[in-house]
C-alpha cells in the first residue's frame, strides 16, 4: 500500500515530462498549420507581434548562439583550468575552501546576476572604451559564463577524481612531471566526463533566462556582434509570455513553437551529456 | 585494463620518453600552465567578490524598514517589497508540503523498493536526469499551458508555487539518493535478520540515518526554487500586487519584483532592487547555512 504510493510518486515526475511535451506538441501543431515550418525555419525576420508580421526564428537563434557562445569561451577554459587545479594541484585545504565558495557562486539567482551584467559589466566595458549598447549579447554572454564555471568546474573534476589513482602513481614512477600526468594522462582519461560537463553546460547557457532578459535586450536581429542588442529564444518566450498576449492566437501559439524548438535542442544535448557521462561511469566503477 | 587507461597509460609513456630524450616541456611551460589554472580558479572567485561588493555598495544605502515592511509603489520614497517576500516564503512552505514528500517518495521507491533492470525503471532515471537539465522557462510554458487552459486557476500564488515544485523535483530526488545510499547496507541487513520487514526497515533504520542528506539537498532546492524568475514570469507572477498574498490570489515574489526594478527608469529603483537583492541573499543565506549546520550537527559516519 504505502509502496504503491511511493511508486506513484515516483510516476509523478513522468508526469512532468509528459505535461510538457503535450503543452507544447499541440499548440505548436496548430502553429504549424497557419506559418510554414519553412518560412519558420529559414526566414529571417521575426516580427511576430507586428504587422506586418514575419515568423523566421533564425535571428532568435542568431541571438541565442551570440550569449551562448561568449558564456562558453568563460565557462569552458576557467571552468577545465579550475578542476585541473582542484583536482591535480590543489592541497586538500585549499580545495576544502575554494571548492563551496564555488558552489555559492553557481548558487547566486540568475535575477542577481542578470542586475550585475547590466549595472556593472556593460557600464565597465564603456568606460574602458567599448561602445556596446545598453543591452548587449557580450555582457550576458560573460555573465552567464560566469554562472556555469562552477558547473563545469564541479564535473570536469568529478571526472577527473574518477581516474584511478595507480595511473597517475605509475606516470609519476616512469618520472612524468605534475604538468605532464594532468595533461597527458588524467585529462585524456577523464574526456568523456569532461566533454559532458562542457555539452551541459552549453544546453544550460541556451535555456539561460533571466540574465538575457535583463542584459541582452528584446530586439531580434542577425547579429553576433558582441556589442549588439539581441534577442534570444528564451527572452522571446518569457517576454511575450509574461505579456497579455490573446489566447488562441498566432502570437500565443508562437512561444510554443519557439518553446519546443528550445526543447528540442536542449533535449538532444543533454542525452548526449548523460550518455557521456554514463560512459566514463561505466569505465572506472 | 579498458580502452581510454591504455590511451593514456601509452600517452603517459610517450610522454616520458620524449621529456627523457630531451623533447618534453620545459619547467616554463609546466609553469605558465599552472598560472593558468591559479588565474581560472581566482577569476570566479573574483566575480564572487565583485558581484557581492557592487550589490552592497548599491543596495545598503536603499535597506531599509521602508523596503522590508512597505508594499510596492510607483514612489521609490514608499515602494517596499514586503508582499514579494511573504509570497516568497509562502512559496516555500508550499513546496515543504507538496513537492518535498513526492521528492522523497520517488527517492526511496527508487532506491529502496524498484527493481533497477526494469525498463520502466529505467526509464524514470532517465527521465529524472533529463528533466533536470529541462531549461526552467518550458517549465513556465508547462505553467502558462495549465493556468491558462487545463486547470483554470488563473495567475494566483498556488500555481506558481507546483511549477516550481515540479522544476525542483530532479534536484531533491538526486540528492536524496545519495542521502540513501551513503547508509551502509549493513544496517538493512541487520534489521532484516532480526526479522523486520523492508518497509520496516526502510520508516525505521534508513531513512532516519538519512535524514541529514534528504534535508540539506531539500533546502538546497528550496533556496534555488526561491531565487527562480523565469518560470514565474509566464505564469502572471509579474503583477503589481500590494497587499499580502493568499494561496488563491495573484502575488509577485522577490526576484520578479527585483527584475521590474530593474526595468524601471528611475534609478533610486535600481537602488531598491540592489537592497531587494540583499534581502533575497540573506534569506538563500540563512537557508543554506541551515543546511551545513544540520549537516555538520547530524551527519554519522559510517
Amino acid at each position: 500500500m504505502i509502496i504503491t504510493c511511493l511508486a506513484v510518486a515516483a510516476l509523478i515526475s513522468i508526469l512532468a515530462t509528459v505535461g510538457i511535451v503535450v503543452a507544447l506538441v499541440a499548440p505548436s501543431l496548430e502553429f504549424f498549420t497557419e506559418i510554414s515550418p519553412r518560412e519558420f525555419f529559414t526566414t529571417t525576420t521575426w516580427t511576430p507581434l507586428f504587422t506586418p508580421s514575419a515568423f523566421g526564428v533564425l535571428p532568435l537563434i542568431v541571438g541565442t548562439l551570440s550569449t551562448t557562445l561568449w558564456a562558453c569561451v568563460i565557462c569552458l577554459p576557467l571552468g577545465l583550468g579550475t578542476a585541473i587545479y582542484l583536482s591535480e594541484y590543489a592541497r586538500p585545504r585549499v580545495r576544502a575552501a575554494v571548492k563551496p565558495t564555488l558552489e555559492v557562486l553557481a548558487g547566486i539567482p540568475t535575477v542577481v546576476l542578470g542586475y550585475f551584467a547590466l549595472t556593472f559589466l556593460t557600464p565597465l566595458l564603456r568606460s574602458l572604451g567599448w561602445q556596446v549598447e545598453i543591452f548587449n549579447a557580450f555582457s550576458a554572454g560573460i555573465i552567464i559564463g560566469i554562472l556555469l564555471l562552477p558547473t563545469v568546474a564541479s564535473l570536469s573534476e568529478d571526472a577527473m577524481k574518477a581516474v584511478p589513482s595507480s595511473l597517475r602513481e605509475g606516470s609519476f614512477g616512469l618520472g612524468a612531471n605534475r604538468f605532464q600526468v594532468a595533461t597527458r594522462v588524467v585529462v585524456p582519461a577523464a574526456v568523456s566526463g569532461i566533454a559532458a560537463s562542457f555539452v551541459l553546460a552549453i544546453s544550460r547557457a541556451i535555456g539561460e533566462t533571466t540574465i538575457v532578459l535583463i542584459a541582452a535586450g528584446q530586439l531580434p536581429r542577425m547579429s553576433l556582434h558582441p556589442g549588439d542588442s539581441v534577442q534570444t529564444m528564451t527572452a522571446f518566450i518569457a517576454g511575450t509570455g509574461a505579456g497579455d498576449v490573446p489566447v488562441g492566437s498566432i502570437e500565443y501559439k508562437t512561444i510554443f513553437a519557439v518553446g519546443i524548438t528550445l526543447f528540442v535542442i536542449t533535449l538532444v544535448l543533454n542525452v548526449f551529456a548523460i550518455r557521456m557521462v554514463r560512459r566514463f561511469r561505466e569505465v572506472y566503477e | 585494463m579498458n580502452a581510454a587507461a591504455r590511451t593514456a597509460s601509452t600517452a603517459a609513456g610517450a610522454t616520458v620518453r620524449s621529456s627523457l630524450a630531451g623533447h618534453g616541456h620545459s619547467s616554463v611551460t609546466a609553469k605558465l600552465f599552472l598560472g593558468y589554472l591559479l588565474f581560472s580558479t581566482v577569476v570566479g572567485l573574483a566575480a564572487l567578490v565583485t558581484l557581492l561588493v557592487t550589490i552592497l555598495q548599491d543596495g545598503l544605502p536603499y535597506l531599509d524598514s521602508v523596503l522590508l515592511f512597505n508594499a510596492p509603489s510607483a514612489n521609490p520614497e514608499r515602494a517596499g517589497a514586503r508582499p514579494a517576500i511573504v509570497a516568497s516564503i509562502m512559496i516555500a512552505a508550499v513546496l515543504m508540503a507538496t513537492a518535498l514528500p513526492v521528492a522523497i517518495g520517488t527517492a526511496v521507491y527508487l532506491e529502496e523498493f524498484a527493481q533497477r533492470d526494469r525498463w520502466w525503471i529505467r526509464l524514470v532515471e532517465l527521465n529524472i536526469q533529463n528533466l533536470a537539465a529541462v531549461p526552467s522557462i518550458i517549465f513556465g510554458i508547462l505553467g502558462l499551458a495549465f493556468v491558462v487552459r487545463g486547470l483554470n486557476l488563473g495567475p494566483v500564488l498556488l500555481t506558481g508555487a507546483l511549477i516550481l515544485g515540479l522544476q525542483m523535483l530532479p534536484t531533491i530526488i538526486i540528492a536524496t539518493r545519495e542521502a540513501l545510499r551513503a547508509v551502509p547496507d549493513s544496517v538493512r541487513q541487520g534489521g532484516m535478520a532480526l526479522g523486520a520487514t523492508r518497509w520496516q526497515v526502510v520508516w525505521r533504520e534508513v531513512i532516519p540515518a538519512a535524514i541529514p542528506g534528504v534535508a540539506t539537498g531539500s533546502i538546497l532546492g528550496l533556496s534555488r526554487a526561491i531565487g527562480e524568475t523565469a518560470p514565474l514570469l509566464m505564469v502572471g507572477a509579474a503583477t503589481f500586487v500590494s497587499f499580502n498574498p493568499g494561496l488563491l490570489t495573484q502575488y509577485t515574489v522577490l526576484p520578479i519584483l527585483i527584475y521590474q526594478w530593474i526595468k524601471l527608469p528611475q534609478e533610486a529603483f535600481q537602488g531598491l532592487a540592489a537592497a531587494a537583492i540583499i534581502v533575497l541573499l540573506v534569506i538563500l543565506v540563512s537557508m543554506n547555512g541551515f543546511a551545513i549546520w544540520l549537516r555538520n550537527r547530524y551527519e554519522r559516519r559510517w
